[in-house]
């Protein structure tokens, strides 16, 4: 029955924006610190206060807006949206409206799907509003209240609980990389409100959505969607009609419920915010923004393909954050072999990161100091066991991989008298196999190898020590 | 040789300073002085009630602080109820702010400290700055100390009365649409509206935010120059509105106008215009013609809808403005059924009619479906009235005369329809609109009461308004107290 009916989802997401303080005043956006601590006469409204704008959220906002490839406008302006509410000291919230800093972007969420930004546009956050703090009293925080955010308005163009995960995904990858914020669900610094309606498949008009809010992940976003859509569609089928109004989702009982205020009804009385003028921006300052960009996950991945000739699954890993991105290539570099940098990275810094559960960013082991390890496997000097032995020694004591190894005896021997030496000694002590061997048992020069090997403890050249007994094999 | 505290309040701010800094004069005896005298004229039944909140101990403790080489060493001042202060009330003449006491001291105040003046008392209001008569104090209406039975202008009515009583020579009051230049009229003072951005708003309990000024009286032009001079500057770090400018010197030795144009523009001589109000001002152009200025016929075409835009942009911006006062953090609390009980006990209990009314008005015209038919078309013709001026000015003409006020200071409860008293406004209102600066000036007194003259000038030239206002002034004399 639902297969006959389409999704349509709209996104809107609040993005905190990475500064030290507050939109409006010089107070810390610092998370967790003791309620009420992180205030100043503006974000408590305090008679007769009045806001100043933090360029650096300007610089922020304006960044994700190009990032996300909206236009930034030279002139946009802020507004009043006027609301009673405790944790609102003002009684209105400077947001933008009918001019907002950024207009018309796209987002590409993979398989070809592009999903229209309508617009971006600057506000601050309000406090919190505690109850179930204090019995029968609402307790409010206002350490929130000023902090610097942007919306991120989609179109209506998400056609499913899948693909509204996929844009969520992609746009927090950029925002990411972009370095425009933490975007972390857990501490609130990315929200998602979700407008959802169904229609039947075939029809063109849009038909009355509702709001869903309180979506704390991205996989509860797709679960509420699934929700709120399955309800839409039997309401269509029995001959109902949507109420366009605000739904919450429950997490716990795994249900979406109407919001008991009536927010759909709110008349928010918009106009110019009177105590900022508007927000002027030169193009020569919005082009030096844009050059600040750095290359994004998508762009990197099709470098990683081209120029190291590299997996997708692979370039998928390594672009996942921006700070791994930039140590794979330094590592790639120092050690003159991507393949095995990629490897590397992948395999034992991974590993290593997990372990110590520390972000690439503080990782002990440096990327030249990583690429002089792998350059030395390369040519041959460390045998891939001793250089784990190597690596794990970096990763406890720090130094450089070519001192540990020499220090402790890993270098590889290549040497032909030093595993002549050993080789000879191995035929000493294993007369019966070295005679086999010598009488055309080619299998058990694998058994010899490892004897020379394990006499050398590990240093011997492998490749070598088979040549030189390919040679004895042959008289 | 040393001169008496009193007569140097009477003498003005500069001659205080002056004494101060030479240290022919302490800055406590004249502070006890200014004390002497608000307790003389201020206090009982029929005093002229234009301090709310004073106290001696602090003042004197300011004193002890206060650096004796400022520009204003112990010069006594006052402030108007709504300028933010960490000693004393600010409370807006408003029963939602009684006892509130800042936690931070607004920039005009520091700047005042800074330069050796001493807060003195808060000055009565109309509440929140919403009136033109300081009738709607919550704390009772002020009196004109010229005559008790009238109102001293408003809404700056305590500041302008305590200059006027000799309380103190410069105090300081807020401006949207006259609530300086209209009581300085009325009270027989002079009265400066600076070109908005001039003055720091920051600390400035906000009406209408893009009208809002803080304005300065003082006894003489000078003062009142001198005053300005200390408070105006930029001030981006508090205040967005902030002019990138520096504080303008002001003061001139030049009593001259050669070469200076004055326009004289027909609207604000309506053929209703009374003839004793004629009279005076024809007197004060002759004046300014004595001094050299030629004086020009000018035309503001759109002056007839300054009011009107006023009365949608002042009470949109004031519905806003006042929406924090809800009981939550600070002020009155009443309680009431849940959350919006409680605000609506708050609210209908802290405000007075006056204000309830603008608030309800402004709510209005910026609701859904009325927004555009009111407050973008206010903004527009907003637009209309500062092209008049700059209009004006690209014709050639440096400043603008007109009368301040229709008439002079109005009996107490005379005026009981609220149309009739936003008329005070008329001459006063489009300044603020176009953010230009204006003055009020004394010309003389009608039937015993003060009237007023204004000069208005383009934005940011203060200097040419301050220069015909030191030439007004002397050439009238004494003239203009008669």
């Amino acid at each position: 029955m639902s297969a006959a009916y389409e999704m349509i989802v709209g996104l809107e997401v609040h993005v905190q924006l990475k500064t030290r303080t507050k939109a409006f005043c010089r107070c810390s956006t610092s998370f967790g610190d003791p309620p009420n601590t992180n205030t100043c006469p503006v974000c408590l409204a305090l008679p007769g206060a009045l806001p100043v704008l933090n360029e650096r959220a300007v610089e922020l906002a304006a960044r994700a807006a190009l990032a996300l490839g909206l236009e930034v406008h030279e002139r946009s302006i802020f507004a009043r949206k006027n609301y009673f509410y405790p944790d609102l000291p003002k009684g209105y919230q400077i947001s933008q409206f009918d001019r907002p800093l950024a207009e018309r972007g796209a987002l590409a969420i993979g398989g070809g799907r592009s999903i229209g930004i309508t617009r971006i546009h600057m506000e601050e956050d309000a406090g919190k509003s505690v109850h179930d703090r204090f019995p029968g009293f609402t307790a409010i925080d206002l350490n929130r209240a000023g902090v610097p955010l942007i919306e991120i308005v989609s179109e209506p163009e998400i056609r499913s609980s899948a693909e509204a995960g996929a844009y969520l995904r992609a746009l927090k990858e950029i925002l990411s990389y972009a370095e425009v914020s933490d975007v972390s669900m857990e501490e609130g610094s990315l929200r998602v409100d979700a407008n959802v309606s169904a229609r039947p498949v075939g029809e063109t008009a849009l038909r009355t959505r509702t709001e869903i809010k309180n979506l704390n992940s991205f996989s509860n976003v797709e679960r509420a969607l699934e929700l709120e859509f399955a309800r839409h569609v039997s309401v269509h089928e029995s001959g109902g009609t949507i109420v366009q109004q605000t739904m919450l989702f429950d997490a716990h009982k795994n249900e979406v419920r109407g919001a008991r205020s009536k927010e759909g009804s709110h008349d928010y009385r918009y106009f110019p915010e009177p105590d900022l003028p508007p927000l002027v921006l030169t193009s020569e300052w919005i082009q030096g923004v844009r050059y600040g960009l750095p290359e994004f996950p998508a762009a990197r991945r099709a470098r990683y393909a081209a120029s190291y000739a590299m997996g997708e699954t692979d370039a998928e890993v390594l672009t996942s954050s921006r700070a791994l991105g930039d140590y794979f290539e330094k590592v790639a570099s120092a050690a003159g072999d991507p393949k095995l940098a990629a490897n590397w990275v992948m395999g034992e810094v991974s590993a290593a990161l997990n372990e110590s559960e520390t972000e690439i960013g503080a990782f002990a082991v440096p990327p030249a100091a990583l690429g002089e390890l792998i350059a030395l496997v390369k040519n041959g000097a460390l045998s891939n066991t001793a250089a784990k032995t190597v690596f794990a020694t970096m990763l406890k004591e720090g130094g450089t991989a070519r001192l540990i190894a020499e220090r402790d005896g890993l270098l590889q021997v290549g040497d032909d008298s030093a595993l002549v030496a050993w080789i000879d000694e191995v035929w000493a002590e294993h007369p019966d196999e070295a005679a086999r061997f010598a009488g055309g048992e080619r299998k058990l020069q694998g058994v010899l190898v490892g004897f020379v090997m394990k006499k050398s403890k590990g240093r011997a050249d492998p490749k070598k020590v088979n040549q030189l007994l390919g040679a004895r094999a042959g008289t | 040789m040393s001169a008496t505290p009193e007569s140097v309040l009477h003498d003005g701010a500069a001659a205080i300073a002056a004494a101060v800094r030479e240290g022919r004069m302490s800055p406590r005896s004249v502070v006890e002085a200014s004390f002497a005298r608000a307790e003389e004229v201020d206090a009982g039944p029929n005093g002229l009630n234009c301090i709310l909140s004073s106290d001696l101990n602090s003042s004197l403790h300011a004193v002890e602080s206060a650096p004796v080489g400022g520009a204003l060493a112990g010069v006594p001042f006052v402030l108007k109820d709504n300028i933010a202060t960490t000693t004393l009330n600010t409370s807006c003449g408003s029963k939602i702010l009684e006892g509130y006491v800042s936690p931070y001291d607004s920039t005009v105040a520091r700047k005042l400290r800074a330069a050796g003046a001493i807060l003195v008392g808060k000055g009565n209001m109309d509440e929140f700055a919403m009136g033109s008569s300081t009738e709607f104090s919550a704390f009772g209406p002020s009196r004109n100390p010229i005559d008790r039975t009238r109102v001293p202008g408003g809404s700056s009515g305590g500041s302008a009365a305590s200059v006027a009583a000799g309380i103190v020579p410069i105090a300081f009051g807020s401006e949207t649409g006259g609530s300086v230049r209209q009581p300085a009229a009325f009270c027989g003072v002079v009265g400066v509206k600076p070109t908005y951005g001039r003055i720091s708003r920051f600390g400035l309990v906000a009406f209408a935010s893009s009208l809002d000024n803080i304005g300065v009286f003082g006894r003489t032009v000078d003062d009142a120059a001198r005053a300005m001079e200390v408070v105006s500057g930029d001030d981006a770090l508090h205040d967005a509105t902030s002019a990138r400018l520096a504080a303008p010197e002001l003061r001139t030795d030049s009593r001259d106008l050669a070469g200076v144009v004055i326009g004289k523009p027909k609207e604000y001589f309506p053929a209703s215009l009374t003839p004793a109000m004629r009279a005076h001002c024809e007197r004060a152009i002759d004046a300014l013609r004595a001094r050299g200025a030629e004086i020009r016929d000018v035309s503001l075409p759109h002056t007839d809808l300054a009011l009107p835009v006023y009365y949608i942009i002042a009470p949109a911006e004031c519905s806003a403005n006042l929406a924090r006062f809800d009981g939550v953090r600070y002020g009155l609390r009443m309680e009431g059924e849940g959350l919006r009980g409680m605000y609506e006990a708050t609210r209908s209990t802290g405000f007075g009619t006056e204000v309830t009314r603008r608030i309800l008005l402004g709510t209005y015209v910026l609701s859904a479906g009325y927004y555009d038919a009111y407050y973008r078309k206010a903004q527009d013709v907003r637009a209309l009235i500062a092209k008049d001026f700059t209009d004006v000015w690209a014709s050639g003409v440096h400043a603008l005369f007109t009368p301040t006020t229709a008439a002079p200071a109005f009996t107490i409860g005379a005026i009981s329809d609220p149309y009739e008293m936003y008329l005070c406004d008329l001459f006063t209102v489009s300044a603020n609109l176009a953010e230009v600066p204006a003055i009020s000036v004394p010309i003389g007194r009608i039937d015993g009461l003060p009237v007023g003259g204004q000069v208005i000038a383009p934005k940011f030239d203060e200097r040419m308004m301050f220069r015909i206002s030191y030439a007004l002034e002397s050439e009238l004399g004494q003239a203009a107290h008669t």
